[in-house]
C-alpha cells in the first residue's frame, strides 16, 4: 500500500491522489494506532495541548461552529451551537459521551472506540475543555464490555502521560474521564435516557424541556456527543474550520462514516464524505447485491428508517442531512441497510416491531401500548393468519403513535411500519388472506 | 457479603461518581454482584440498596429493565445470537436454529449440563459480521464474529472442557 508523506494516508498508483483521506478510521492506515505512543507519534494530544494552552474555551467552542460539524449519533444537530448553549451560571459542568451504539445497522462507533480509541478521547477532552468541565463520563452500552476494559487502560496511559489530572499543560486545568457500562437497552441512547441510567436510575426518556446543556448530569449542564462526533473534533481544531468545510457538502460538511449492511456483497464501515451517493456506497464500496440481484428497498438509518424505494432516482440521491428526505428517508446515523427482492416486507416489519416492543422502556403509553399492538399485528400477517383488516388496523395504531411519544424511539418505530404498507402493498396483498380463509382456520 | 469481598473495588466504584450522587454506581455494583454465580439475589440486591442509601425495590427495578442482569439461575454463560433484522439478512436466524437444533435444545434454552442458556438477542453492533454471537459470563462479555455452527459448536466444547477442568480442580483442591 502507498502511504502519503506523513504516512497517512493511502495514495493511488500514481502517489498523487490521496485514496483514502481518513480523519475517523485512520487506524486503517496506521497500524498500531491503538497504542498512546503511535497516537502520540502521529500528531495525537496536540489538538488538545493547542486548545488549552492557547485557545480560550469559547474560541474552541466558535472553531467548531464553524466547521459545521453536525451530531453524527442521528440528529444531525450543530455541535459547536450544542456547545455554546452550556449554561455558565450554573457548575460544575460534565461531558458525556454516548457509546451506547445500539441501532440496528450502526457499528461505526464500536470500530472508531477499538481502532483509534485515543482520537476519541481526545475529542472528549477538547469538549470538556471547551465548556469548562473537569470530569467527563464514557457510557458504553453494556455489550461494548472488553472496549470498556481498554478504554480504562487507555485513560490509565493518559493519566501517567499527564494529559489526564491536574494543572494540565502547566495551566489551571483539570480533567478526568470515567467509563460507565450499561446493561442492555437501547433506550439509552436517548440522550436524556441515557442520563438517568447514569445516574443509577431505569434508562427513561425525561420530559424536555429542559435540555441538557441547562439541566443534564446529576441536574448539572452537560454536553451529550456522539463518539463519532468527538472523533472529528481534534483534526478540527488542528486543521482548523476551512480545512474541515472542504470535505462534504456545505450544510453537511465534513466525512461520515456510512455502516453499510444487509444484502451486500462487501458489508462494513464506509469513510466516505457527506452527500455520496447511494449507489456509489452499495455498488462502488459495498460490490452491490447479492448474487447480482436487484435491490428492492435502502432503510438509510438503521431499524428507525422508512423504507427508500431503490429507484434510480433514489440511488443517485446524495446522502446528506437535507437530500435523503427527498426520497422519503432520514440519514440519521448513516446505517444503511440493504433490502434486495429476496426480502418479504412484512417479514421486515415484523423484525422492527419486535425490536421496538423489546426496546420500549414503558414510560409513555403511545409508544409502549402501540409497539405491543404493531407487534401483534405484523406477527399474525407473517404468521398468514391476516386479513387486509388487519393491514389498516396496523397502520391505523401506527398512525395514532405519530406525534405523541415522549422520545423519538415511539415515533422511529412507526417509520418501516408505514412506509412498508405505503410503499410496498402488493407484498402486503401477497401476504393477507381473504376473510372466509380466515374463518376456517 | 459483598461489601467484605470485594471491599477494595467497591471503593474504587464509588470513586467515580460524586459522594452525593452514590446511587449512579448501582449498574457497576449489579455486574460485580453477578460475577460469580450470574445472577444476583434479592439478598444481593438489599445489600447493594444499603451501600446507595437506596431501597432494594429499586435496585430489583433497576435489575428487571436492563437486560444483562438475571434474578435467577440460568446457564453460567449465554450464548447470545443477534437475530435481529441486518444479521437475520445474512443468515442469523437459520443459525441460531440449526445450533440449537445440535444442542438439542430450544432458543432460550439450556443445556442438559446447565452450562450453556442459547437464545436470540437485539442488535450488537456487528452487522457486518453476522453470524455472530456474544458470550456473557460473570467476568463479562466477548464476541464472536463470521461464525458457522460448526466454530460456534468448537467454542462451546472448549467451554464445556474447562468447566470440566475446574470441576476437577474443585474436587481435587
Amino acid at each position: 500500500m502507498l502511504l502519503d508523506a506523513e504516512g497517512e494516508n493511502e495514495m493511488d498508483e500514481t502517489g498523487e491522489r490521496s485514496v483514502h483521506p481518513y480523519v475517523l478510521l485512520r487506524h486503517r492506515t496506521i497500524p498500531g494506532l491503538d497504542n498512546f505512543a503511535v497516537y502520540k507519534k502521529h500528531g495525537g494530544f496536540k489538538a488538545f495541548e493547542k486548545a488549552v494552552k492557547e485557545m480560550k474555551p469559547e474560541e474552541v467552542t466558535e472553531v467548531v461552529k464553524a466547521s459545521g460539524l453536525r451530531g453524527r449519533g442521528g440528529a444531525g444537530f450543530p455541535t459547536g451551537v450544542k456547545w455554546s448553549f452550556i449554561d455558565n451560571k450554573k457548575w460544575p459542568h460534565y461531558v458525556a459521551a454516548n457509546a451506547d451504539e445500539s441501532e440496528p445497522g450502526t457499528f461505526k462507533d464500536r470500530e472508531i472506540l477499538e481502532g483509534n480509541p485515543y482520537q476519541f478521547l481526545e475529542g472528549v477532552a477538547i469538549c470538556a475543555y471547551a465548556i469548562q468541565a473537569h470530569e467527563a463520563y464514557v457510557y458504553l452500552r453494556g455489550e461494548f464490555w472488553q472496549i470498556a476494559v481498554q478504554l480504562d487502560q487507555q485513560i490509565e496511559a493518559l493519566k501517567e502521560a499527564g494529559l489526564l489530572g491536574d494543572k494540565l499543560f502547566g495551566k489551571d486545568y483539570s480533567l478526568r474521564i470515567f467509563t460507565h457500562l450499561g446493561a442492555g437497552a437501547y433506550i439509552c441512547g436517548e440522550e436524556t435516557a441515557m442520563l438517568e441510567s447514569l445516574e443509577g436510575k431505569l434508562g427513561q426518556p425525561r420530559l424536555r424541556p429542559p435540555f441538557p446543556p441547562s439541566f443534564g448530569l446529576f441536574g448539572k449542564p452537560t454536553v451529550v456527543n456522539n463518539v463519532e462526533t468527538l472523533t472529528n473534533v481534534p483534526m478540527i481544531i488542528s486543521r482548523g474550520a476551512e480545512w474541515y468545510r472542504s470535505m462534504g457538502t456545505e450544510k453537511s460538511p465534513g466525512p461520515k462514516i456510512f455502516s453499510l449492511s444487509g444484502r451486500v456483497v462487501r458489508p462494513g464501515n464506509f469513510e466516505l464524505p457527506l452527500g455520496t451517493t447511494f449507489r456509489e456506497l452499495i455498488y462502488e464500496h459495498g460490490g452491490g447485491i447479492i448474487d447480482e440481484r436487484p435491490v428492492k428497498a435502502i432503510m438509510a438509518a438503521g431499524a428507525s428508517s422508512s423504507l427508500i424505494v431503490a429507484n434510480d432516482q433514489a440511488l443517485d440521491t446524495p446522502m446528506d442531512y437535507e437530500s435523503v428526505p427527498s426520497v422519503g428517508g432520514s440519514l440519521g446515523s448513516a446505517s444503511v441497510i440493504v433490502i434486495d427482492d429476496t426480502v418479504s416486507i412484512p417479514w421486515l416489519i415484523n423484525k422492527t416491531a419486535h425490536f421496538f416492543k423489546h426496546e420500549s422502556c414503558g414510560k409513555c403509553t403511545p409508544c409502549r401500548e402501540g409497539t405491543f399492538w404493531m407487534m401483534h399485528l405484523t406477527d399474525r400477517i407473517q404468521e398468514g393468519r391476516a386479513t387486509q383488516e388487519d393491514v389498516d388496523l396496523l397502520y391505523d395504531v401506527a398512525s395514532q403513535v405519530k406525534g405523541k411519544c415522549l422520545c423519538a424511539l415511539g415515533e422511529f418505530s412507526i417509520e418501516a411500519v408505514l412506509s412498508g404498507i405505503d410503499r410496498f402493498g402488493e407484498d402486503f396483498r401477497a401476504a393477507v388472506k381473504a376473510p372466509e380463509a380466515v374463518m376456517g382456520d | 457479603m459483598l461489601a467484605e469481598k470485594y471491599a477494595q473495588e467497591i471503593q474504587s466504584i464509588l470513586d467515580k461518581y460524586p459522594p452525593e450522587e452514590r446511587r449512579a454506581a448501582v449498574m457497576p455494583l449489579l455486574y460485580l454482584a453477578q460475577r460469580e454465580r450470574m445472577y444476583v439475589d434479592h439478598k444481593d440486591m438489599a445489600e447493594i440498596a444499603e451501600i446507595l442509601g437506596i431501597s432494594t425495590t429499586e435496585v430489583a427495578g433497576i435489575v428487571g429493565f436492563y437486560s444483562l442482569y438475571y434474578d435467577r439461575p440460568e446457564g453460567r454463560y449465554r450464548l447470545q445470537v443477534c437475530t435481529d433484522l441486518p444479521c437475520a439478512l445474512r443468515g442469523a436466524e437459520k443459525f441460531l436454529d440449526e445450533l440449537c437444533r445440535r444442542l438439542n435444545i430450544q432458543p432460550g434454552g439450556t443445556t442438559s449440563d446447565g452450562l450453556i442458556t442459547v437464545e436470540g438477542v437485539m442488535c450488537l453492533a456487528a452487522c457486518d459480521k453476522a453470524p455472530m454471537f456474544q458470550m456473557q459470563s460473570g467476568g463479562g462479555l466477548e464476541y464472536h464474529e463470521n461464525q458457522t455452527v460448526e466454530t460456534a459448536l468448537a467454542f462451546i466444547e472448549r467451554l464445556r472442557s474447562d468447566a470440566a477442568r475446574r470441576r476437577g480442580r474443585e474436587r481435587d483442591g
